[in-house]
């Protein structure tokens, strides 16, 4: 029973941080129906960002998240502006190979600039925990549950109440009528971008965190929150949040309970599993519905 | 003019392997193979606008199949090559229903899914893949005819050493299955896949069969992408389950991109930038030692593959043989021309 309340803490905190990750694709997907391959990228450079501020820089941990936000932030902004807005109106096949091959640009050159070893991440929780009874609770754990629930608050107000929020669905309904309006779309995308950068730096943050820290290798953990949006449907955040849940706690009890006979590191391809499974039986996701076809 | 390029183009692949250095036609005889493949995933990807990222999955299908066969038991390479084609196409036929009910960007995840799928088995199912130290490959032999290195065709004062036999053999696949891929773009299956790449649900309202068709597009995609990566594991030798990773998937996906979606040349060309750019930014003087640290030959070619990728896309979408055109516009192919104006007059595509 200790072992399984001890994994259940670890799904909802692994689930959490899939949540995070899973919600800067659901932003980007929501505003221009693009699904941004490059986000596996955008956590790297986020972890490593804060890792290099925090430890080569020196810079109090704090300061090195917010500035690492505000750098990706502008990053995302950046290839917002100079790549994706030159190929505007192009098929959406077109914008996703392009986020295929930004990631992988992105992806080696931090290897490169950093090595393909592990870094400390420079963090105040490291390995720090508490007890309760016989399960073990990490306080970096516990801060990636809190930041993600914060997060995810924060977007849904943004969503729900601001102007920005309605003009992003707008946008991706369609983009021509939206303009037509009055929205300013080229800005809707920036801020977009800027909003999954800002994201992604959060998210990498919790994926290398205890046990895990910055290494080339974070960005396939990455692309394990591909499963979670696919399972919450890709338009909806609340399917986000469950679908993040749904993987993290696969992916966690099947690294305590899977049989040998599936071989070594069976957990890594898990949520993969478990998210065709599904789609076999609910094509849409979970919570997506089939889109009403137009002509 | 254009009546001479396919002779021309011919003759310049057989006399290719007699002008190569050792390492030169190593590296060409690499481009052919993955050439075969690139054919394949321009079906899917350039005829029917399928996004696969599962294509390193079925060269592994295709190589390990190859390999059971032809090193475990004995067969003919006659045999084992299209066994390694058919292995990879009943797994792309069994990917069809899941195929069938996606639309577009789905599909590019469930591949995704595909390859760390099959990337698990390959390391685990050591029997059969050796696991994660990696098994040997066997040569093709056609009876007593040995492809093995050290074995030398002489042909009258020519003589070819076991890489040109493998070039010549891969450049007779690749040619039969670019004569095929050009007239299924030109037969009704073409056709339909056209339509279903520019706009899936008007396609299906005009009556094309759209589940059979992607199985058909998925099916012949991943055939040929067995038959490349039978003969890949055979020309390396040896490999480790480690070599079908996703990096192998976007390679191709480059090599597409980069010759020119949906063309008949693109594949070939792609290729023999995409696959030729590892040997030659090895060859780049400021590079350190491998392993030393500092910007190794392998990330910069992970870069060059991504910033190709992007500045194909942003700045010459229709590739090489885009360029090839605009250079000489006389010569110019009319269904290029066409294909992108449809594309321009199509601002979005569904948002699925």
């Amino acid at each position: 029973m200790t072992e399984f309340l001890q994994l259940l803490f670890q799904g909802v905190s692994l689930g959490a941080t899939y949540a995070l990750v899973a919600l800067g694709f659901v932003v980007i997907f929501r505003s221009s129906g693009v699904i941004n391959f490059a986000q596996g990228a955008m956590l790297l450079a986020g972890a490593y960002t804060i890792s290099w501020l925090a430890t080569d820089v020196g810079v109090p941990f704090l300061p090195a998240v917010l500035m690492a936000v505000a750098l990706l932030a502008l990053a995302g902004a950046a290839f917002q502006h100079s790549v994706l807005r030159r190929v505007s109106g192009e098929p959406t096949f077109v914008l996703v190979m392009i986020t295929i091959g930004a990631g992988i640009a992105v992806t080696a050159l931090i290897e490169a600039l950093f090595g393909a070893d592990q870094r400390l991440l420079g963090d105040p929780w490291g390995s720090s925990s508490f007890g309760v009874g016989d399960v073990t609770i990490n306080w970096v754990k516990l801060w990636g549950i809190g930041v993600t629930v914060a997060a995810l608050a924060a977007y849904f107000a943004f969503d729900k109440y601001s102007r920005w929020g309605l003009a992003m669905q707008a946008t991706a309904e369609d983009e021509e009528a939206t303009l037509s309006l009055g929205v300013p779309v080229s800005r809707v995308h920036l801020v977009t971008w800027a909003l999954a950068g800002a994201l992604a730096v959060l998210g990498g943050l919790f994926l290398a965190g205890f046990p895990n820290s910055p290494q080339p290798t974070l960005g396939d953990a990455a692309l394990r929150a591909f499963p979670a949006i696919v399972l919450g449907g890709l338009r909806s955040p609340t399917g986000a949040v469950v679908g993040g849940l749904v993987i993290g706690e696969t992916e966690v009890m099947t690294s305590g309970y899977a049989p040998a006979a599936l071989g070594d590191n069976f957990y890594a391809v898990a949520p993969y599993i478990a998210m065709i499974l599904i789609l076999l039986v609910r094509p849409y996701g979970l919570f997506g519905r089939a889109p009403a076809e137009r002509l | 003019m254009r009546r001479l390029t396919l002779p021309a183009l011919a003759v310049l692949a057989v006399a290719l392997p007699f002008a190569l250095s050792a390492a030169q036609l190593t590296t060409a005889t690499f481009v052919v193979i993955a050439a075969i493949g690139a054919t394949g995933l321009n079906v899917l990807t350039g005829f029917a606008g399928q996004i696969s990222l599962g294509h390193a999955a079925f060269l592994g299908v295709g190589a390990y199949t190859g390999a059971v066969l032809g090193a475990d038991h004995g067969v003919d390479a006659l045999l084992w090559i299209p066994a390694a084609g058919v292995a990879a196409g009943l797994l792309g036929a069994l990917l069809g229903p899941i195929a069938l009910r996606l639309r577009g960007l789905y599909l590019a995840i469930v591949t995704l899914g595909l390859v760390f799928i099959a990337q698990h088995v390959f390391f685990n199912a050591t029997g059969l893949t050796g696991g994660p130290q990696g098994r040997a490959f066997p040569a093709v032999q056609f009876g007593s005819f040995d492809f093995s290195p050290g074995k030398v065709l002489r042909l009258g004062a020519a003589t070819i050493d076991s890489s040109g036999l493998y070039y010549f053999l891969a450049l007779i696949l690749l040619a039969a299955a670019t004569a095929f891929t050009w007239n299924l773009r030109r037969s009704r299956s073409g056709r339909a896949m056209v339509a279903l790449r520019e706009r899936e649900t008007a396609a299906a309202v005009m009556g094309v069969d759209v589940g059979r068709l992607k199985v058909t597009a998925f099916v012949v995609s991943s055939f040929l992408a067995g038959i490349s990566g039978a003969l890949y594991g055979s020309y390396l030798s040896f490999a480790q389950p480690g070599q079908w990773s996703l990096l192998m998937s976007i390679q191709f996906i480059a090599a597409i991109i980069v010759g020119g979606l949906g063309t008949t040349a693109g594949p070939l060309l792609g290729c023999a930038v995409v696959f030729a750019l590892p040997s030659l930014l090895k060859e780049l003087p400021f590079l350190p030692e491998a392993g030393s640290g500092g910007l190794s030959a392998s990330d910069l070619t992970s870069i060059s593959y991504g910033v190709l990728i992007v500045a194909f896309l942003t700045l010459q979408p229709r590739g090489i043989v885009g360029i090839a055109d605009r250079l000489h516009r006389s010569g110019g192919n009319d269904d290029h021309a066409k294909t992108q104006k449809v594309t321009v007059t199509t601002p979005k595509e569904a948002h699925s």
